[in-house]
């Protein structure tokens, strides 16, 4: 473990709509950070389908697409989030033991 | 061959015009309006310009504003390409006539877990297209999202979904591909998607020179032409060159043009060449050639007609130099926007370039005269199959906007021995006109002659003339037949100043003869006088003969008289007879 130095996450989830996608993928996201982050993550739902603009400015083609904004680099995880491990490579966390 | 007019009947597919200059021809107006066409070839082959053009030109010229989504440059780049071609992207993209995406996708920054679609790019795309109101769409190239995105499964059932909607929303679209291996049209099968318009763009090499050529492989509902067309990426965008689908109906005039040389004019039915039609010079290396295109090419600048000057063996500087040093000064009418002279390397493009871009070069220049200096250059190593239709293509379209032209062409070197009529078959036939200059190597020197080999539709001599090139500029001279061969430099000087003292020795001799029976004349007459003479002193002798026996007869007579008047004059008369003996 490294020192103890709480990271924060702000983290995106673009979907289009009220889709069983979308909802399942923010039903995942919802899960796994409570899971292994509880406490240090921040969460915005996007919905393209009202803010088309911001499709072009964060380059998302995919939906749902996941966007870590913070911690830097950016990292983007496309689907519906349904595979807990490959979301937390994704995002770079590492997994709170059971 | 497929034709298309530019007159549709009302049930042809409506199409939207590209702009591009001969694409529209050959596709019979453009592409398929509301459709999606497709546009590969290889890397570097025009594809993204083509569909740049495509747009901006929708953009400027048919009020329809477009979105440029592009998938692999960014949109400074793009702009930078563009400018080269003279489009202003930028300001196009401040009026919202264009609207450019980028969409980035890096394979490295993307983790895939589950279920997904690409709504994102759906709601991405719809909303630039309703932002500016657009009517075209490109999508260049949309097959980086292969190597972008994982699951081609999805993309592909999401990419027939996106040319669908495009259909459905009544775009035309240009979505750009990439070549495939061997026989594959697209390296992802895109056309299996995109099937109402397929143009593939190619980019060959042969002999080291690469030529650019277009062709459109299908267009449902449509005719259209199926050769391939060279193209080149010129300064004002594409131009395609349809020429074959040009018809043999230009017009023929009926006037005709000096062609500088006053003796060649004659030589051509005293009038020169007519306007419009193609002039043909032939000749091994130093004949002549671009001195005699030269100066047609002064004539028509000192007839105030805008004259062209290709020139794929000199640059133009050499060119001015060269035609002063013959009394032909160019640079004048240069400044005065008449003459305009283009030097370029024949091995830059192929051929089928050069002629696209002579052709850009003569729309924008609208000259009346073009000189080609030489065509032989441009045809390096090319077979004669390849040369002559496109060779034709470019007399065709000087022909048909009344342009005189004006083509040397290079001989191969022994003109003496083989024929150098065989050696431009190929071309010649193309030629309304056809000068032939050959190198006479006698007496120890090499002089130049000029004949006329055809001209069509007019009387033309069949002579040989010298032809002179000096400071003071080209002329031709009289030839002198001789032993059985035409004399020409020093021999023909030699033999003119042999004649001229013939022509002395004979007057001389007149002028002897003349004197002789002067002289003789002068003898005779007197002969005459001294027979005159004679005579005259005979005639005196007798007269003073017949005097003297008159006198003697009349002194007798007297002495009779005196006597018969002495014996008393009886019967006078008989004894003067008696006495008379």
């Amino acid at each position: 473990m490294k020192p103890e130095k709480p990271k924060q996450y702000e983290l995106r989830l673009y979907v289009a709509g009220q889709t069983a996608k979308s909802l399942a993928a923010f039903a995942n996201l919802k899960r796994i950070c409570e899971t292994h982050l509880a406490g240090q993550y921040r969460i915005e739902v996007i919905d393209l389908t009202k803010n088309p603009a911001l499709a072009a400015g964060d380059q998302i083609l995919a939906v749902p697409t996941l966007v870590r904004r913070l911690p830097e680099p950016i990292k983007k995880i496309i689907g519906d989030l349904s595979n807990e491990e490959r979301v937390l490579v994704g995002l770079d966390v590492q997994p709170v033991m059971a | 061959m497929k034709r298309k007019q530019p007159k549709h009947t009302p049930t042809t597919l409506p199409k939207s015009p590209t702009g591009i200059t001969g694409l529209d021809e050959i596709t019979g107006g453009g592409l398929p309006s509301g459709r999606p066409t497709l546009v590969c070839g290889s890397a570097g082959c025009g594809k993204t310009m083509l569909a740049m053009e495509f747009l901006m030109r929708g953009a400027t010229q048919f009020g329809e504003p477009g979105v440029f989504m592009m998938f692999e440059e960014n949109a400074q780049e793009l702009t930078a390409n563009v400018r080269s071609l003279g489009f202003d992207l930028d300001q196009l993209v401040a009026q919202k006539k264009i609207l450019l995406d980028h969409v980035h996708i890096e394979r490295s920054e993307i983790e895939e877990t589950g279920e997904y679609d690409l709504e994102g790019l759906f709601i991405r795309l719809g909303h630039a297209i309703d932002s500016i109101g657009a009517k075209r769409v490109v999508l260049d190239t949309i097959e980086a999202l292969f190597a972008g995105l994982p699951n081609h499964a999805i993309l592909r059932a999401e990419l027939r979904r996106l040319f669908r909607w495009l259909k459905d929303r009544g775009m035309t679209a240009v979505i750009t591909g990439e070549r495939g291996e061997g026989n594959a049209i697209t390296r992802y099968g895109l056309e299996e998607y995109v099937a109402d318009c397929v143009i593939t763009l190619d980019h060959r090499v042969a002999d080291q020179i690469s030529t650019r050529r277009l062709r459109v492989l299908k267009y449902r509902g449509s005719a259209h032409g199926t050769n391939e067309y060279p193209f080149i990426i010129g300064e004002r965008g594409l131009s395609v060159l349809p020429i074959t689908s040009i018809q043999l109906d230009h017009a023929a005039s009926a006037e005709r043009i000096p062609t500088g040389i006053a003796r060649l004019d004659d030589m051509l039915g005293g009038q020169g060449v007519y306007r419009g039609s193609s002039v043909l010079i032939t000749g091994s290396p130093g004949t002549g050639k671009s001195s005699i295109s030269a100066k047609f090419a002064e004539t028509a600048c000192r007839r105030g007609e805008r004259t062209l000057i290709f020139a794929y063996e000199e640059s133009p500087a050499q060119v001015r130099r060269n035609m002063r040093s013959i009394g032909i000064d160019l640079a004048p009418w240069e400044k005065k926007g008449l003459l305009q002279i283009h030097s370029s390397r024949p091995t830059m493009h192929g051929l089928e370039q050069h002629l696209v871009m002579m052709h850009d070069t003569v729309v924008a220049f609208r000259p009346s005269v073009v000189v080609v200096d030489p065509i032989s250059n441009l045809t390096l190593d090319r077979g004669e199959a390849e040369v002559k239709p496109t060779l034709m293509r470019l007399i065709d379209f000087l022909k048909k906007q009344e342009i005189t032209s004006v083509f040397t062409s290079l001989t191969s070197g022994s003109t003496a021995a083989s024929a150098p009529e065989d050696s431009q078959v190929g071309v010649s036939s193309l030629m309304d006109t056809w000068l032939l200059l050959r190198n006479v190597e006698f007496n120890g020197e090499r002089n130049r002659t000029l004949y006329v080999l055809k001209s069509r539709g007019m009387s033309h001599s069949n002579q040989v003339r010298e032809f002179v090139l000096s400071e003071k500029g080209i002329d031709l001279v009289e030839v002198y037949l001789g032993a059985d061969r035409v004399l020409t430099g020093t021999a023909r000087v030699a033999l003119e100043t042999q004649e001229r003292a013939a022509a002395e020795l004979r007057a001389q001799d007149h002028d002897r003869k003349l004197r002789q029976l002067a002289a003789k004349r002068k003898a005779l007459e007197a002969q005459i006088a001294a027979l005159q003479a004679e005579g005259e002193a005979e005639e005196a002798e007798v007269n003073f003969a017949i005097a003297q026996e008159t006198l003697q007869t009349r002194t007798t007579q007297q002495n009779f008289d005196a006597m018969a008047h002495l014996r008393g004059g009886v019967k006078g008369g008989n004894t003067r007879t008696k006495g008379k003996r």
